[in-house]
């Protein structure tokens, strides 16, 4: 018999290894994430995916499946700490949704649509942060950039380069590019890179490409990211 | 008409897109009178609130000495106060030049601009003081309510003072809630 472990009273069965997301994920229960990303290790930084379990709040993305755990994921308290979390990071960063190339296909976005979140609830920072234009297929806007590693992760897993990584730390951290001269167009990576498609914000964009659909008819416009997230992550496990 | 709720209205650092959108309700505006009246708003050209206001919807965030004025007016005089649309909630467009020092920004505009004449930054005591960087509203005043959008659809206005004025607690569902 399957082994099994209990997400907000429904038996979910797992395989020995499997995270606690990658089980809900199969079962079709939707645990609302940004850094994670069925194709790549997990990195446990986002902390959307914090559910509890046992009582114990533990990032759904990277904890262990075992057997006869108790886990609450879609409970009031953890999704208005989801919400505050993507406040956070709407403040911490330059998010100007009218303004932004990628709004409608979003991830951010729509994990803040997700949660029905209508405010910032903090001081914006608008710190200053730069934009690399330099590359002539990709643009990189700093200003978006939630620091998710998803590029750096794809980058160094799926590309087999190291376009990205993540400097500094703390308010400080930013993201930079594997080149002498700092520049994206310094690097080795090219618009057919999965790096270049991971971003789940608008910080790296290809170009040429913007507005191709309008706004109002793009992926998150209709569809809850939870559905969009299911219906492509649960393909992305089988293959 | 004592009766009825009173809706004041402003755009601080805004566009009026916000105002035009709320319009957009078209032939709804009429079921809307018959339990509204406004107060101070663009549409009536009232110049200041009654004291005893209902619900206030600011458009714009808060770029100059006159907003903080003018939020605080509405603070004050409003039992309800409402961010409509991007700029209040986040600074919006407007906050894009919160990362271009003020000063920079006026020479720009005044003073090294293509095709400037007679070159100078306006001085006139009648003029607002511009801040150091443009704010949303709620790091000024207490807000009570959001409504998201670059503009919020008609169809939020609707729903946000459909709700209120039955007395139920407002609610957006999903197809409302964008922030473009």
């Amino acid at each position: 018999m399957a082994k099994t472990i209990m997400i907000d009273g429904l038996s979910i069965p797992f395989e020995e290894g499997q995270t606690i997301m990658q089980a809900a994920t199969d079962a079709g229960v939707y645990i609302p994430h940004l850094c994670h990303h069925p194709e790549f290790s997990p990195h446990g930084s986002c902390k959307l995916c914090t559910v509890k379990v046992n009582g114990r709040n533990c990032s759904a993305c990277t904890f262990p499946a075992m057997e006869g755990q108790e886990v609450i994921n879609n409970a009031k308290d953890l999704n208005a700490d989801r919400q505050k979390i993507t406040q956070m990071l709407f403040v911490e960063g330059n998010h100007f949704c009218p303004s932004c190339e990628k709004t409608g296909n979003c991830q951010l976005q729509a994990v803040a649509y997700h949660l029905n979140m209508l405010d910032d609830h903090f001081p914006l920072f608008y710190q200053h942060r730069e934009m690399d234009a330099s590359h002539a297929d990709l643009l990189i806007d700093h200003n978006r950039c939630i620091f998710c590693t998803l590029c750096v992760r794809a980058s160094h897993e799926h590309d087999g380069k190291e376009v990205f990584a993540i400097s500094g730390r703390g308010i400080n951290k930013h993201l930079i590019v594997n080149s002498e001269s700092g520049l994206l167009k310094d690097t080795n990576i090219s618009a057919m890179d999965k790096a270049a498609h991971i971003c789940p914000t608008g910080a790296i964009l290809i170009k040429h490409t913007a507005y191709q659909v309008p706004i109002g008819e793009r992926i998150y416009d209709h569809q809850q990211i939870d559905q969009v997230s299911l219906n492509s992550e649960q393909v992305d496990h089988d293959k | 008409m004592t009766n009825k709720i009173r809706v004041a209205t402003t755009s601080l650092a805004g566009c009026f897109g916000c105002h035009m959108s709320f319009l957009d309700i078209d032939e709804r505006i009429l079921e809307l009178a018959e339990v509204v009246v406004f107060d101070r708003s663009p549409i009536t050209d009232i110049e200041h609130c009654s004291t005893d206001c209902d619900i206030g919807l600011i458009e714009g965030g808060v770029c100059n000495s006159e907003n903080v004025h003018t939020l605080r007016e509405f603070r004050k005089s409003c039992k309800i106060l409402v961010a409509v649309g991007a700029c209040a909630i986040n600074g919006g467009l407007p906050a894009m030049r919160n990362f271009i020092p003020l000063e920079e920004c006026l020479n720009e505009a005044y003073i090294n601009g293509i095709g400037v004449e007679n070159a100078q930054i306006p001085n006139d005591p009648e003029l607002p003081l511009l801040l150091d960087k443009v704010r949303p509203i709620h790091e000024v005043v207490k807000v009570d309510y959001f409504l998201p959008g670059c503009p919020p659809s008609a169809d939020v206005f609707w729903k946000f003072l459909t709700d209120l004025i039955a007395g139920r607690e407002p609610s957006l569902p999903y197809e409302l809630v964008h922030y473009d």
